[in-house]
């Protein structure tokens, strides 16, 4: 019989593309259930009312997807609740519609190009989370424009870059540079590499003050209550 | 004015609001959306120290009293400014109208300055009415509300050919400080609507208005801070910064604000309490004594006395013309050294870039 764990281990494969952080960890799952013959419920909520909903859509539509591939999971239902376009996305999303369809006459495409732009914030941030802490080990700015993803000890950083990377087309092979452009895969030249840095750097400083903020305004929403699966690590680690 | 261990700060408050979001204000049929807007402000509040927060109550409508005492008496400021914002798809005199506005600063004179607003989507009846709006309070500044919404309108962007007509007429009044504000916003549903491009075309194409984005884009810090870098006429609202990240989150405030100093610069950084999320004394006070935490922030730019008087207050009273006391000048020399590190980072940058 399928229990809840798997679910969530499910919706921990969802992330909010906005924030690149499992939408478990965020603390967006409100509740997960499965029935004895596999109905699967889950309830989704948000910081504030107005949060985008294209980025709203894509997380009620990936957990869909994710908890329908959960064996023994027959029908699925998730809800994104209190929020100014739950009905819409919810509707869209149990009907299979798709964003544009779902949002008739408001939007004109799919989101996977938005999706991208986000991506390619995430592998600008874990380029800061990877070389952040070669660079304090000794290493020099030079020293990283030779280094390959092989060069790198192993990390919970290191295996997520990777696979932002190999999301977006870009090389995430050994041999792969460990500095590439986020947009064309080109590895990035000496020349290039402390503005490359310092943009890494302060795409990363963003995420993580955004993380922040919208942590801080569930909390007050929802008067601290936590949710499923939700990490209870204190978020401002360095 | 704050006054701490000898040294006095000039505070203008560039970023505050006195509105009406009780239930008797909300248009009807559109309940929901009223409701859900001032709890999200309500909800911003949540992350102030936990003796500042108020009831929803209180939050949906402060008193006259209330702000006369939050933010004069009690939170240190000479100047604040008010930033009209009329959502009147949801409240129905207006969630805080420049009339409404104008009218207390009339009451309290020296105290407040009134900025106006407009909208691209009013076409020729928009531009005859920031005509008198502008002779009527003397506009300086005015907000500007790209995720208003608006019969079917979900916002509108400063690209669109009708916002520039707007930018135009603003600049042959003198009114010369942009306040551009996103979110939260919405639209366009299928983009990033946060984005902060079309900031960047207007800057470059009115090079004499000044841009004072709040709440340094956020969540889009990283564009902001790209775009900013390369515009001379770009500023940072610090509205949100400070009052959301200071107490709750005080590691990525320092982060935030190093790479603020860094890409944009101590004189283009202005202090905003957001009046009445937050009230400015702990913001005012808090920013006055704090600095970096540690030693793992060493290469963001220094941070002295002189950064923050100019942030606290010199800074919009420069934009704004407003007269400073001598004893809350900065004294000869005092502040001059950090602008020229500055100036060579942004030339570094600037070459780095092309």
């Amino acid at each position: 019989m399928t229990d809840a764990a798997q679910l969530l281990a499910a919706l921990g494969t969802v992330r909010d593309p906005e924030l690149d952080e499992p939408v478990t960890d965020l603390g967006f799952v409100s509740s997960c259930t499965v029935s004895a013959d596999g109905v699967a419920d889950v309830r989704l909520r948000l910081p504030t009312y107005f949060c985008a909903p294209n980025f709203a859509f894509l997380m009620v539509a990936d957990a869909y997807d994710a908890v329908s591939g959960v064996d023994g999971v027959r029908r699925t239902e998730v809800v994104l609740e209190d929020h100014f376009a739950s009905e819409t996305i919810n509707d869209g999303v149990a009907a299979r519609s798709g964003f544009v369809q779902s949002f008739d006459g408001e939007a004109v495409a799919e989101l996977d190009e938005l999706r991208a732009d986000f991506l390619r914030k995430a592998v600008l941030a874990g380029t800061d989370r990877v070389c952040r802490p070669l660079l304090a080990a000794g290493r020099t700015t030079d020293d990283l424009a030779e280094l390959t993803l092989a060069d790198v000890p192993p990390s919970a950083d290191l295996d997520r870059l990777r696979s932002r990377r190999r999301e977006l087309g870009l090389p995430a092979e050994d041999e792969s540079p460990l500095l590439v452009e986020a947009t064309s895969g080109v590895a990035v030249g000496v020349q290039a590499l402390p503005l490359h840095l310092r943009k890494a750097r302060l795409t990363r400083v963003s995420l993580d003050a955004n993380s922040g903020v919208c942590r801080g305004m569930l909390h007050a929403r929802y008067g601290g209550t936590t949710g499923h699966g939700q990490n209870q690590t204190e978020e401002e680690s360095a | 004015m704050y006054e701490k261990d000898g040294e006095k700060y000039f505070v203008v408050d560039s970023h505050m609001h006195h509105w009406d979001a009780s239930p008797e204000n909300w248009v009807k049929g559109h309940e929901q959306y009223a409701k859900g807007w001032i709890e999200c402000f309500h909800a911003y509040q949540g992350l102030g120290p936990p003796e500042t927060h108020w009831t929803i109550e209180h939050f949906q409508k402060a008193s006259e009293e209330d702000l006369m005492k939050n933010v004069f008496e009690d939170g240190h400021v000479d100047v604040a400014i008010f930033q009209s914002t009329y959502l009147k798809e949801w409240y129905a005199d207006g969630f805080n109208t420049a009339e409404q506005n104008a009218a207390l600063a009339d009451k309290h004179p020296g105290k407040f300055i009134v900025n106006g607003r407009w909208d691209p989507r009013e076409g020729d009846g928009g531009l005859k009415q920031l005509e008198e709006d502008a002779a009527r309070w003397n506009l300086k500044g005015v907000k500007l509300y790209t995720a208003e919404w608006k019969d079917d309108s979900r916002g509108w962007t400063l690209k669109d050919p009708e916002a520039y007509r707007f930018l135009q007429k603003s600049q042959e009044l003198g009114i010369k400080n942009i306040h551009v504000h996103k979110g939260p916003t919405i639209w366009p549903l299928d983009k990033d609507a946060f984005d902060v491009s079309d900031v960047d075309h207007a800057a470059t194409d009115f090079p004499e208005l000044n841009f004072i984005v709040e709440h340094v884009g956020l969540p889009r810090i990283e564009d902001f801070c790209f775009m900013a870098t390369q515009e001379p006429n770009v500023y940072a609202g610090l509205s949100v910064v400070v009052g959301g990240l200071m107490h709750a989150r005080p590691r990525f405030f320092a982060k935030v604000m190093g790479e603020l100093l860094f890409w944009v610069g101590e004189d283009k950084m202005t202090f905003g309490s957001d009046y009445s999320i937050w009230e400015p004394k702990w913001q005012v006070e808090g920013l006055v004594d704090w600095n970096y935490p540690s030693d793992e922030y060493s290469d963001y730019p220094e941070v002295t006395t002189a950064t923050k008087k100019k942030i606290l207050g010199l800074n919009a009273a420069k934009l704004y013309d407003i007269e400073v006391p001598a004893d809350c000048q900065l004294q000869d020399g005092l502040g001059d050294a950090a602008r020229q590190d500055n100036a060579e980072l942004v030339e570094d940058r600037a070459g780095a870039s092309v």
